[in-house]
């Protein structure tokens, strides 16, 4: 993959407001790869937690927009659990998906879901399913 | 120290199961609970964004409720409110200028907030305060001859500030089995995420995880699996349809609440279980270790 890195992009508004979203200093990640060695996701992932950190970094903004990594995050904290730096890691997740959440792009979409599937799930899956995917 | 209970929304439904069975266990256990006035939902998980106040609105709100009931402390059986609930609770505790807005936003009820209600897990009852030595003499009904694997999931021991014990190899439950007679089979997925609330839009993640936890816990022996969480026993149980769609070598093994296989061997009579909640029939392996 060819990755344009300029200044530009790292001093971008985009690196400013996952930081403040997340409330981690993101530049103290020094890419061990801890996190997603643990992260039972990553055989779903597009860019691993580790490189979703380093895309901050850089300020990839388009690049992380359009990656599904943080959509098949669980949030299950294993990743901020085992982080030497102390990065929680799960925030930044949040972060970038509440960047998109913000701008009313629901990742899923309710009226779209059938009844059977409703009708399927306990309401514990529903409302963890809207709270983390609809805005 | 008075304790209020909080059931949450999938106790008083698909989770029926587990409600029962709890309250039935504190029941033979002598310990009397008072479910807390107008509840509502915790909101199952806990926000993470630093701007995002307003979801912490509804766990605080039950501690209110906590607080009018003459409550000192809230006990829920439920990994994922418990987490909630704990953490908007430690939350405020450590951050008085959004306990302030949540206490100005909601000033339309009779008292505020000061992050004076403690939450507690069922099995930091049974562990503190009951204590399984005392807790081994109640038991009618011993597990004896029961492979039991304790999954603990994400929320009962993430993150470490708020866990309930040791974050990579927590042992409340083994102990509470090995207590209570069965024999606890230790297996490497236990704090393994079962993919949570990804089963509403991609149940085909929950069932790779389901596979990969299950498997991993009968390779060790187990007969059942126990937990504490209506979502990962959604995920372990149900899914577990899916899972042998997909998985034809899979088997399936029957996936318990802690607190059913605790009202058995405390005597509670086999209406408190409800087993005709669970997708994957325990009956035929309780039956044949004489537990039913
Ligand atoms: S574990 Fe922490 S320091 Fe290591 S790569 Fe992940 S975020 Fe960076
Ligand atoms: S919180 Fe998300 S990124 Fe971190 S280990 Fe869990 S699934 Fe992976």
């Amino acid at each position: 993959m060819r990755v344009n890195i300029s200044q530009k992009k790292v001093r971008d508004q985009f690196v400013a407001k996952i930081e403040e979203l997340s409330g981690q200093s993101i530049l103290a990640c020094y890419q061990c790869g801890k996190c997603s060695a643990g992260c039972p996701a990553v055989s779903e992932m597009d860019i691993l937690p580790n490189q979703v950190i380093r895309f901050v970094q850089l300020g990839l903004k388009d690049e992380l927009l359009q990656s599904k990594s943080y959509w098949v995050c669980a949030s299950c904290f294993t990743c901020n659990a085992r982080c030497p730096k102390g990065i929680k890691i799960a925030e930044v997740m949040e972060a970038l998906r509440q960047i998109l959440l913000r701008k009313k792009k629901d990742y899923v979409k309710i009226p779209k879901l059938t009844d059977h599937e409703k009708e399927d799930v306990p309401p514990i899956a529903l409302i963890s399913s809207f709270r983390k995917y609809t805005s | 120290m008075k304790i209020s209970y909080y059931p949450g929304c999938t106790l008083k439904t698909n989770a029926k199961n587990f409600e029962d069975s709890t309250l039935c266990s504190l029941k033979a256990l002598g310990i009397e609970v008072e479910e807390i006035n107008r509840w509502n939902c915790c909101g199952t998980v806990f926000s993470l964004a630093t701007d995002d106040l307003i979801h912490h609105v509804a766990p605080i709100r039950n501690l209110i409720r906590t607080k009018q009931a003459g409550s000192d402390a809230v006990m829920t059986p439920c990994a994922m409110c418990y987490n909630t609930l704990k953490r908007a609770n430690e939350k405020v505790k450590s951050d008085p200028d959004s306990l302030e807005k949540i206490n100005n936003f909601i000033d339309y009820e009779k008292i505020s907030y000061h992050g004076d209600v403690k939450v507690l897990h069922l099995l930091e009852i049974l562990r503190d305060q009951v204590k399984f030595e005392n807790l081994a003499k109640k038991v009618v009904k011993p597990l004896n001859g029961l492979k039991v694997a304790s999954y603990y999931g994400c929320l009962l021991v993430r993150p470490k500030e708020i866990g309930l014990d040791d974050v990579e190899n927590p042992q409340v439950m083994e102990n509470l089995f090995t207590t209570l007679g069965a024999k606890s089979i230790d297996f490497p997925h236990k704090t393994e995420c079962c993919g949570s609330y990804q089963t509403v839009d991609n149940p085909s993640i929950v069932a790779e995880r389901t596979h990969k936890i299950l498997t991993s816990a009968r390779n060790r022996g187990a007969d059942v699996v126990a937990m504490s969480c209506p979502l990962c026993a959604f995920n372990l149980d149900n899914r577990q349809k899916q899972t042998a769609e997909i998985y034809s070598e899979f088997k399936k093994i029957p996936v318990l609440y802690f607190s059913q296989l605790l009202a058995i061997a405390l005597g509670c009579p086999e209406a408190a279980l409800r087993l005709d909640l669970q997708y994957v029939d325990p009956n035929p392996v309780l039956k044949q270790k004489g537990l039913l």
